[in-house]
């Protein structure tokens, strides 16, 4: 066989608990030999490259407001898709839910643009989370009763969300005083959440607003629901034994509902915290892709609330790194994409460590000769 | 009236062709058991490895070969990761686009800004070529064109009439019993992996070398996306996905055709008619649920672990 | 082995760099930055931008150091890069892309000292400028060619976006072509990106099919240049000269030149003097033209199109010069009258000739 390797995997009994940190350290240790030869390659000094990539951006307050900024929606996304993808229900259209979530919330705030109150961004809060569920019911309607496959369904939704905002903001919404480009009107602010910086002096200058609260309140939340919850355990089971699940009873469809739903309903909140957080208007490019980033951010985060929170901040570092390589370094952005790629290689491929033990391989005559 | 069909049907084979050619790759990966979301970056690859080739005067052979080998070496490093580390197989498809997509962006900085020396024509088939409807169309495609439409057969016919493809396809459903008959379960996949690289680099060269001619950043514009759904949609069939990538070009084709005969809809509700037809016609599709537990590998993105 | 020798030299003095501070205060050259809607690779609208910035930095040499950060997305990430760029100390920012708008004004207000100029947008402050190009005016001798070389009478245009800066290159082209052939007509296909070779190709293959026989488009790619090429169909550039893709078909580039104006801006501000007045610049101000006219168009095309370029440039001739009809046959415009740049800013109409309905 060609594929015989000096070393050969075998499984762990439980999965390790110092390698699920080891695990980690050792793909960055090796994303900075592979980075090494190309920042030597590309005549940078590869030390400074990563000061620049991984410390530099978040070496002031500022720089940590940014980051949780980033991570902010993507955690949020990615909790609501572990729930899902732990029964096996590949939602891969969060993107499309996040927009509904923002079109949904920017529906109120326009609406009670003049006359809003208080209650307005809670109101736009829930809004958005029904939107995003809703856009998810269409997907989860087809997979219940239709068994129409959602990884199809949610991604061409994706493309029509996409679409649906862009006929909002070049038609019925856009802003009058836009000279017929296309954005609604700025938010009042009433529909923003407020700064933090507004309550701590510290924060001056920061963008980090009450939307995080949202996030931390979810953590623990959907913890508690995939690790505690019957519901949670259900889902669980479903995805790893199905045949098992059946056999208990678990009824399928439910299963599809319940994981879309809260899927769609975390990624519209995603879509609210954007909108009505940095940005405070809807636009037609207003497109970060984290919906599909959060994908990753699931599977790297393993599935697990906690590990999605590390996840999610290591994914939004790795963009600030992007841009900080760009101003500091004039290293042309492909460039840090391979490096993310590289690094999440690494990641995903020692993360076999956790599950696996490695042994030397017997050379192969060594048995015939036993 | 028919002829003022011809474009239309030319239009939806031209954009159909890379997407049959990556999703017949991404089908056999599924096939084996193994989901491979990378086909966006596999396709970028292979479309600079086949310009790069073209463009220091290596010909179309060798930017075939070049778009084929780049792909596939890129999908092995795929298929380490998730089939000997055992890695999850969505979290690395997609770290694998990104991947692709910034070596291309990178490497292929140079090759930006020019036409693509050597580009491969039309070959109209003499006497079928003139036949009313089909002729101008189907018979009137490059060499890789008529080279799709062989891998299709031979695709299907490789799934479904060899001992290989009845082997790949029971690995796929699953692995256990596979390897308890001996099937060698890994290496198949390996395969797999690999031959889906290549196709998915030799749609990346249909873009660089056959359609467009050229090399920009970011060319496959997200057609890796609608090949992945295309397998789905084609419910792991390989005829099928032929049928969906027409239907998918043909539709994307008509929403611009009927703009350009001045029907008045809004122009978002035709973009989106592709996407929304292709839903349908799955869930029409669905319907009969006995044909996609039959096709649909059963072990498809888990994780197998050979021992050994 | 040059790269390893590098890479263990670098390693010796790794705890004194990782000290050290990147920003040198040694010369002192202007820093400038542009910030990217797409990769510099996407042979367009970035692409124009950064022959832009290279030709500054060409110019004058030593005195400017310059900073670029591509695919910036023009949604909450845009803010963040603008800030770090003027908190890394560029004295000049060019934000290039419309979605930039508010996210410049925001960081301008934070940093007072430093001078933004916001491409293509409409509002400005006391250290944001605006700057645009009239690409309508290349447009519109493309569409004069487009009017001598058309044997059917048909155009066709493949439009990104309904803004005001696509629809008047849709106006400006037609009536070009009308100024030669009162008889032609444009047929406009959306595709509703900026950038999608293929669904371009397609849009183009389906103008085609509707008997269009001189393209133009306001998309990044080449797509549909060679898309004329291929179907024998005659063509033009945008945002750069791209007679390289597609020779045959090939009959003018109409091309954004920024390298002028990035200069003067440059320049200014390092003799103190920094230009704070919107500049909505046209061929007059060297800031776009048609290029590379191909020579196999007719004799008679090339006379008109030197003589109305030649106009245009001394500001003699502005193109959206009444009498201006709009495509659903009202006067939108009085003979001998001009469009204000506020009028052309905001065109939400198709002028007479062009088919079907603005999208809305």
């Amino acid at each position: 066989m060609p594929l015989r390797l000096p070393f050969r995997l075998i499984p762990r009994a439980q999965p390790s608990q110092r390698m699920l940190l080891i695990a980690p350290l050792l793909a960055v240790t090796l994303t900075l030999v592979v980075g090494l030869g190309i920042f030597a390659a590309l005549g940078q000094n590869p030390l400074v490259a990563f000061r620049v990539f991984f410390i530099d951006p978040v070496s002031d307050i500022n720089g940590v407001s940014e980051l949780l900024l980033k991570a902010s929606p993507l955690c949020l996304i990615a909790l609501g898709l572990a729930i899902g993808f732990r029964a096996n229900i590949w939602n891969i259209g969060a993107e499309g839910q996040m927009y509904l979530g923002g079109i949904f919330a920017t529906g109120l705030a326009i609406h009670f643009h003049e006359n809003g109150g208080p209650w307005l961004l809670p109101a736009m809060i829930l809004a958005g989370a029904v939107g995003g569920a809703l856009w998810a019911s269409i997907t989860a309607f087809l997979r219940a009763q239709l068994r129409t496959n959602e990884i199809l369904v949610s991604l061409m939704l994706t493309y029509v969300a996409d679409l649906l905002v862009k006929y909002l903001v070049y038609g019925p919404w856009q802003d009058p005083q836009s000279n017929n480009f296309p954005f609604t009107v700025s938010f009042s602010d009433d529909a923003l959440f407020p700064v933090l910086m507004n309550w701590w002096d510290w924060l001056e200058g920061t963008r980090i607003n009450l939307s995080l609260l949202i996030t931390v309140v979810a953590v623990p939340l959907a913890w508690l629901f995939m690790d505690k919850s019957f519901v949670g355990f259900q889902l669980s089971v479903a995805g790893l034994a199905p045949a098992a699940a059946r056999y208990a009873g678990f009824s399928e469809k439910r299963m599809v509902w319940i994981a879309l739903l809260i899927g769609g309903a975390a990624a519209g909140l995603a879509g609210v915290t954007e909108v009505a957080g940095p940005i405070g208007q809807l636009n037609d490019r207003w497109t970060p892709g984290y919906g599909f980033t959060a994908i990753i951010v699931a599977a790297l985060g393993r599935l697990n609330a906690f590990g999605i929170v590390l996840a999610a901040l290591l994914m939004a570092l790795l963009y600030l790194g992007g841009e900080a390589a760009q101003i500091s370094l004039q290293l042309p952005k492909a460039i840090s994409q391979v490096f993310q790629g590289l690094l999440l290689m690494f990641l995903l491929g020692c993360d076999v460590l956790v599950n696996y033990r490695v042994a030397r391989r017997m050379p192969a005559n060594a048995l015939v000769n036993a | 009236m028919i002829e003022s069909l011809n474009p239309l049907l030319a239009s939806a084979i031209a954009a159909a062709i890379p997407l049959i050619l990556a999703a017949l790759g991404e089908l056999v990966v599924e096939r084996s058991g193994v989901l491979n979301l990378g086909l966006e970056g596999m396709m970028l690859i292979g479309a600079l490895a086949s310009f790069v080739a073209v463009a220091h005067g290596g010909g179309l052979a060798a930017s075939v070969i070049a778009a084929m080998a780049a792909g596939a070496m890129i999908a092995l490093v795929f298929g380490f990761v998730t089939l000997t580390l055992q890695a999850n197989q969505v979290a690395a498809g997609l770290s694998l686009t990104i991947l692709g997509t910034g070596i291309s962006a990178f490497l292929g900085r140079q090759y930006v800004g020019f036409r693509a020396p050597a580009s491969f024509a039309d070959l109209p088939i003499p006497g079928l070529s003139e036949l009313p409807l089909l002729g101008p169309s189907l018979f009137s495609m490059n060499l890789l064109g008529y080279a799709t439409i062989a891998l299709l057969g031979g695709v299907a016919w490789f799934l479904y009439r060899t001992r290989a493809g009845l082997a790949l396809r029971c690995i796929g459903e699953s692995p256990v019993v596979a390897r308890s008959l001996g099937l060698p379960v890994i290496p198949v996949r390996y395969a797999a992996v690999a031959f889906g690289g290549a196709m998915a680099g030799l749609a990346g060269c249909y873009y660089a070398v056959a359609q467009f001619k050229m090399w920009q950043e970011g060319l496959t514009s997200g057609n890796g996306w609608i090949a992945l759904a295309l397998v789905v949609f084609a419910t792991w069939r390989p005829l099928r996905v032929g049928i969906g990538a027409l239907l998918f070009g043909g539709v994307s084709a008509l929403g611009l055709y009927l703009q350009a005969i001045n029907v008045q809809v809004s122009v978002f509700a035709l973009s989106s008619l592709p996407y929304l037809a292709t839903i349908i016609v799955l869930a029409f599709i669905s319907s009969n649920q006995n044909a996609i537990r039959r096709n649909a590998p059963a072990s498809l993105g888990k994780a197998f672990h050979a021992d050994g | 082995m040059k790269t390893w020798k590098h890479a263990a030299a670098s390693l010796a003095g790794a705890a004194a760099l990782l000290a050290a501070p990147l920003i040198s205060h040694a010369a002192e050259p202007l820093k400038m930055a542009w910030v990217y809607v797409g990769p510099v690779g996407d042979g367009g609208w970035t692409y124009a931008h950064d022959l832009g910035r290279k030709a500054a930095m060409k110019a004058l040499g030593d005195k400017i150091s310059t900073t670029i950060v591509e695919s910036v997305p023009e949604g909450a990430d845009s803010e963040r890069v603008i800030r770090d760029l003027a908190a890394k100390g560029n004295k000049i920012i060019f934000t290039t892309s419309f979605g930039y708008m508010e996210p410049t004004l925001k960081v301008a207000k934070a940093f007072p000292k430093v001078d933004f100029y916001h491409a293509t947008g409409f509002k400005s402050d006391k250290n944001v400028t605006i700057y645009n190009s009239r690409m309508y005016e290349p447009a519109y001798l493309a569409g004069i060619i487009a009017g001598h070389v058309s044997k059917k009478g048909i155009l066709g245009f493949v439009a990104s976006f309904p803004i005001p800066e696509v629809v008047r290159n849709i106006n400006a082209y037609t009536m070009g072509a009308r100024s030669v052939n009162p008889k032609i007509t444009t047929k406009v296909v959306w595709v509703n990106t900026w950038y999608d070779p293929g669904k371009e190709r397609q849009a183009a293959e389906a103008l085609i099919g509707q008997g269009a026989d001189v393209l133009l488009q306001n998309t990044d790619s080449s797509a549909v240049l060679q898309t004329a090429q291929d179907k024998g169909v005659n063509a033009f550039g945008w945002d750069s000269d791209m007679t390289a893709y597609a020779p045959k078909a090939h009959l003018g580039s109409a091309i954004e030149i920024w390298g002028g104006y990035y200069t003067k801006v440059a320049e200014a501000a390092i003799a103190g003097k920094p230009l704070k007045t919107t500049v909505w610049g046209g061929m007059k101000d060297g800031m776009n033209d048609l290029v590379s006219i191909s020579p196999n168009i007719p004799a008679a095309a090339k006379a008109v199109v030197a003589e109305k370029a030649a106009a245009i440039k001394s500001g003699k001739v502005q193109v959206f010069t009444g009498p201006i009809k709009g495509s659903d046959g009202s006067i939108k415009l009085a003979a001998g009258k001009t469009l204000t740049d506020k009028e052309i800013d905001s065109v939400n109409y198709y002028v007479e000739g062009v088919e079907g309905q603005l999208p809305k």
